[in-house]
């Protein structure tokens, strides 16, 4: 039997889906409304799931009082009430999709120190979400 | 293969204290969670049974019968009780959602005799929740 620990996270963003290498009418005919000029938001929900040894000490995977502030610190002051396009400076060169936003949250959030991450699930809205494990043969601790 | 899955709640009352670790550490450790006269939470558990179905029923295992084992198995043991004092399957241990999960897996395991117990997912809060998985074909049935 393997157990893991999820633990669910809000924030709030604006971002708009647009590369600059395409044309305006290319990017408004692969990206419809999400490429409108001022962007639009999202509440997002981010799953963190870590896996590993149960410590018989405190009966936790992770300690929650050290895993909010990283994830608070890591990931929601990076990205809460921001426009990601602009104020996060890793989507200046990349698109803000939520494809690229899962992976740049796992990449974040692989560095706690205290347990595995196993992976990060994003809810962009109630009806879709974007799941990210990491690549085979990454070397998650790097 | 099919996965089924029955969902149930139960609430207790719970906290977490080392008995070896000193008040501050337990105060540092634990934070709130430490408080000695203890807090609740409406558990919310979901558990999957994974087979195939039986031709003469078409089911994996009846889900009025997998309700009955949840009541027998957990509801019976842990509804409206104080984890750390009144359940005798977590005695000793910290009753973490971790715990709680990995417990009834250990409980529902043996007595999931059609199919095979595949999750046992333990929300503690809509936002927390453990889940134990089978790693294997031959990790159920009390086998773990």
């Amino acid at each position: 039997m393997k157990i893991s620990l999820t633990r669910r996270y809000r924030f709030s963003a604006s971002h708009r889906l647009y590369n600059p290498g395409l044309s305006d009418s290319e990017n408004q005919r692969l990206y419809g409304k999400c490429s409108n000029p001022y962007g639009h938001g999202h509440n997002y929900v981010a799953e963190i799931t870590l896996s590993g040894p149960v410590d018989p000490a405190t009966g936790m995977i992770a300690n929650l009082g050290e895993l909010d502030p990283f994830v608070e610190r890591e990931v929601i002051e990076a990205f809460d009430h921001k426009y990601l396009n602009e104020d996060a400076p890793e989507f200046r060169r990349l698109v803000p999709t939520t494809e690229n936003l899962v992976r740049e949250i796992y990449r974040r959030v692989r560095h706690f120190p205290s347990a595995r991450l196993e992976h990060v699930r994003i809810e962009e809205t109630s009806k879709n979400s974007f799941e990210y494990a990491g690549e085979a043969g990454e070397d998650r601790e790097s | 293969m099919i996965r089924i899955t029955r969902k149930m709640e139960f609430s207790a009352a719970h906290f977490y204290h080392n008995p070896n670790f000193s008040a501050e550490e337990n105060r540092r450790v634990f934070g709130k969670c430490n408080n000695p006269h203890g807090h609740g939470h409406n558990y919310v558990l979901e558990v999957t049974v994974a087979g195939e179905p039986d031709p003469e029923t078409g089911m994996v295992l009846d889900l009025k019968e997998l309700k009955e084992i949840l009541q027998r198995e957990v509801t019976n043991r842990m509804d409206h009780r104080h984890l750390n004092y009144e359940v005798p399957e977590l005695a000793g241990k910290i009753p973490t959602c971790e715990n709680i999960a990995a417990t009834i897996w250990q409980l529902l395991a043996p007595k999931i005799t059609k199919g095979r117990l595949d999750r046992v997912r333990l929300y503690e809060s809509p936002d927390l929740f453990a889940d134990c998985t089978a790693e294997s074909t031959n990790d159920a049935g009390g086998q773990t």
